[in-house]
């Protein structure tokens, strides 16, 4: 048996609500109203598609351990380099070891399955190694566009292999069309699309039947046998006319988060499929379909493996914390739309050296330390001498992460002097379980939000963008964590 | 066996720009000017002068690196120039630097002067000092978020609640601002009362715009000799001595290991001891006559007088809010208006301090910011962050 070992699903922390936007933008469009329900993901100030998607490949691995993964997807059509494999910024963040192949797939609203095919077609029944496929998108609509209120910030991961599989994978069905429906050339930031009849009658009421029609004739199936169908498709009237189509009843309908989310890009159906598999029984069969240049259709049947998942329900804790984000202008200035005056200390200008880089990739990526083999002592940085004066030996680190530990707060401040896109910039000195200490800055908080001796947890974020060379660094920051959660 | 340099360094003559925003006046016209005033008090002539160390900070955006600037400026004949540079203690050791040199009997006279321009950067604060290491694993921290963090550590550690620790702050800056408005050499000259410290806008919380001290322009400069010399050459003047300055630098044991609170100055507390051992001093808190404590922000001066054994360990907030190191208290502290009004030229300050408790030693300020009968009068640096930093302090004192 081959298929899912264990999934997740992450939703940034910040949502905004479409009557913001609207309230914002109407103007030009008043057309927009129509979209101006419910809220949507907004990706702090420092996410992007890499960060989204360790916090949803980290969440996934809770219940596999990542030692076994030898071979991680990235499957995104907002990645931020071009050239530098984003996957390979992402592997030490998840915690994987250096010897995995891992590869981005990219350049269609489908590619997250396409991906987890590819992941399904490389392990074999009994197989101990693990694929782990992330995906994640931060796609962007213009100010005053349909899309801006559509599209929302997601991220999903599954982990495929062929031992302990929570989900069997019976079958798949895939057709690809040069469907110019949504396009970015490779200069684009804005999303563009064709006209929404054309996409809505031809594009998804087509090429979705089609692929359904397909796995079922594959697979000996009928639509009946399904308890859940996952699809990505915003139209209320195209999801009625295919539920119709296909004999998909409501029970069935997997519901698309609009309202909670929005339309998230490659990571959708996945993120939906999350959801699905946190309210799935044994036995129940479910079909995955992806949209974007075609459709690729799944089949997966749910054991009794699943009930031993410790972290199923990562996706609805992720929709449980979740902020408000009262401030459209805000959403403007984090994801670069709208300029604004940062001060002349944002303008003071650092370079990025990767052979800098390269050496403390342990460090920056893994968030890994050392502990002195000689006392014990945890330590960041690892140096060549251990940091207790007691023991002061040289040269008795060993790697020691630091990712996964819980930290509280020795002492904080919000700075309004720092440059900041998202002032004040919180930070402090940050003590670890079992050993450590460091300063970090905070995020996915407000000031008023820390105290001290407060529980942090460590996430994966980009640390800076340089806009001269077009450069997304990466570090972690702690992220507090208010009592009862 | 070593036996330090108490005693052995006389004060021959010092020298301190007016601090402030100097637009008009180059790192350069600083150093002239700090010179000049410095070479009349010694009552010498520049060609007498041995040896000489520059301190400066920040060469990206103000006299560039080595000896040069100073000996370029001063037109200096052929003499051996150092440039010393230590965060904020660099003045202190261009001091250190000229004083060890006439301890150690090379020279006989030698110049101190410590100059820091930092108006040119078109920004409040000060420059930034990312190094390659904080630039990838850094946070996004300036100076007063480094420094605030002790407010907030501080509270956890002795229990003390926030708005108590901002109402002590708040005198600290406003006694400070007293001083300072009474000092003609000062930036800034106002009086600021403790409601209006309080309400002013947050920089990094919970520092307000008042417990943060300038930003300036400024040079100090000192002459150093034998005792035997300068009673020479004074003969009817009181003999300003150097009982001690010492420098510590953290091992990294604050910032990564788990005995550090946060809260104070491993490295303040070192230095203090080997200082009070030094100079022979038993009884700080009594034998002190007055002090310039490195107030960059207010809350680091609160934390300092601890360190320092000018207060007992948790109880600067008692101490600060009896009055005790207000001008008139049992231990004034910032007798000129200190970081605060002075603001902090980086390479200048130490010298500058040395400077304050030179003229007050000698009695030669007004009877309105004069302190009685001072004897020994301390002065301290800190420069970095409360997690890792330079310490440096110095006790010069009148026979």
């Amino acid at each position: 048996m081959i298929g899912i070992c264990s999934y997740s699903g992450y939703i940034p922390r910040y949502r905004l609500n479409r009557k913001l936007i609207f309230g914002a933008m109407g103007w030009m469009n008043p057309a927009t109203i129509g979209n101006a329900r419910g809220e949507k993901a907004v990706a702090n100030f420092d996410e992007d598609s890499i960060t989204l998607a360790v916090s949803a490949g980290r969440a996934a691995l809770k219940d596999v351990d990542p030692a076994t993964v030898e071979v991680l997807y990235f499957a995104s059509t907002t990645l931020p380099y071009k050239e530098r494999l984003n996957a390979g910024i992402m592997g030490p963040a998840i915690g994987l070891k250096d010897q995995v192949r891992a590869a981005d797939f990219t350049a269609s609203l489908k590619c997250g399955t396409t991906a987890l095919l590819a992941a399904l077609d490389g392990v074999k029944d009994g197989d101990s190694k693990k694929v782990l496929v992330a995906s994640a998108d931060c796609r962007l609509g213009k100010p005053g566009s349909p899309q801006e209120m559509i599209f929302g910030d997601a991220a999903a991961a599954v982990v495929v292999g062929g031992e302990n599989v929570v989900a069997e994978f019976k079958g798949s069905y895939s057709v690809t069309y040069d469907f110019g429906d949504h396009f970015r050339g490779a200069n684009s930031k804005y999303d563009n699309q064709w006209e929404d009849r054309w996409i809505r009658d031809l594009g998804l009421d087509q090429f979705i039947p089609e692929a359904v029609t397909g796995l079922l004739e594959k697979t000996g199936l009928q639509i009946t046998d399904f308890s859940k169908v996952i699809y990505p498709c915003i139209y209320p009237a195209a999801r009625k006319g295919i539920a119709k189509k296909l004999g998909i009843t409501p029970e069935m309908d997997q519901d698309n988060l609009q309202m909670e989310v929005g339309e998230s890009g490659t990571p959708h159906s996945l993120v939906m499929l999350a959801k699905a598999l946190e309210d799935a029984n044994p036995g129940d069969k479910l079909m995955v379909i992806s949209f974007g240049s075609g459709c690729d259709a799944l089949c997966f049947e749910v054991t009794e493996q699943i009930g031993k998942l410790n972290n199923r329900n990562a996706l609805s804790t992720a929709l449980a914390e979740k902020a408000e984000l009262d401030n459209y202008n805000k959403m403007l200035v984090w994801r670069d739309i709208m300029p604004a005056d940062f001060g002349k200390r944002k303008e003071v200008d650092h370079w990025t050296r990767f052979s800098a880089m390269w050496r403390n990739r342990k460090l920056m990526l893994a968030l890994e330390g050392g502990k002195c083999s000689k006392c014990g002592t945890a330590q960041m940085p690892a140096q060549d001498i251990c940091v207790n004066p007691e023991c002061d030996a040289s040269h008795t680190q060993e790697p020691y992460s630091f990712a996964g530990k819980t930290g509280h707060v020795l002492s904080f401040t919000g700075d309004n002097l720092a440059a900041s896109v998202n002032p004040p910039a919180i930070y402090g000195q940050i003590e670890f379980e079992g050993g450590g200490k460091f300063m970090f800055d905070f995020t996915d908080c407000s000031l008023d939000d820390v105290v001290t001796e407060m529980p942090v947890k460590m996430s994966f974020r980009r640390k800076y963008y340089d806009e001269k060379r077009d450069i997304s660094g990466y570090f972690w920051k702690a992220v507090p964590v208010k009592e009862g959660k | 066996m070593a036996s330090g340099i108490r005693d052995k360094v006389a004060i021959l003559g010092m020298g301190c720009t007016k601090f402030g925003e100097r637009w008009e006046s180059s790192a350069q016209n600083l150093m002239v000017e700090a010179f000049e005033e410095c070479i009349k008090d010694a009552g010498i002539e520049k060609k007498e002068i041995q040896a000489a160390y520059l301190g400066t900070h920040f060469d990206e955006v103000n006299v560039s690196k080595a000896a040069t600037p100073l000996s370029l400026t001063l037109r200096l004949p052929f003499i051996p120039v150092t440039r010393t540079e230590n965060f904020c203690a660099t003045a202190t050791e261009a001091f250190r630097a000229a004083c060890y040199a006439v301890a150690s009997g090379a020279y006989d006279i030698v110049l101190a002067l410590g100059v820091e321009k930092l108006k040119d950067t078109g920004y409040g604060g000060l420059p930034d000092i990312n190094s390659v290491d904080s630039f990838m694993t850094g946070s996004n921290s300036t100076a007063p978020g480094g420094f605030a963090q002790l407010a907030t550590a501080y509270s956890r550690v002795w229990g003390l609640p926030m708005d108590k620790i901002k109402d002590a702050i708040a005198h600290v800056s406003a006694k400070s601002h007293a001083n300072g408005a009474l000092n003609p050499k000062a930036h800034l000259r106002k009086v600021i009362s403790e409601e209006q410290i309080k309400a002013a806008p947050m920089i990094a919380y919970p520092l307000g715009l008042f417990d943060c001290c300038g930003v300036s322009d400024g040079s100090a400069a000192a002459i150093v000799t034998t005792p035997e010399i300068a009673k020479s050459l004074k003969p009817n003047q009181d003999l300003i001595k150097v009982k001690s300055i010492q420098v510590i630098a953290s091992s990294g044991e604050e910032q990564g290991f788990n005995t550090w609170d946060g809260a104070h100055f491993a490295t303040a507390r070192v230095c203090a001891d080997k200082v009070y051992g030094e100079a022979g001093i038993k009884d700080p808190r009594n034998e002190i006559s007055m002090s310039e404590v490195h107030d960059c922000f207010s809350i680091t001066e609160f934390v300092t007088v601890e360190d320092l054994g000018l207060s007992p360990k948790g109880g600067a907030y008692e101490d600060v809010m009896s009055g005790r190191f207000d001008l008139n208290g049992e231990s004034p502290c910032q007798v000129d208006g200190g970081l605060k009004c002075f603001g902090h030229p980086i390479g200048a300050s130490g010298l500058r301090m040395i400077y304050a408790m030179y003229e007050q030693l000698l009695d030669r300020v007004p009877e309105e910011r004069k302190v009685k009968n001072a004897r020994l009068g301390l002065t301290h640096n800190l420069g970095g962050t409360p997690a890792w930093n330079v310490c440096a302090v110095s006790v010069i004192g009148r026979d």
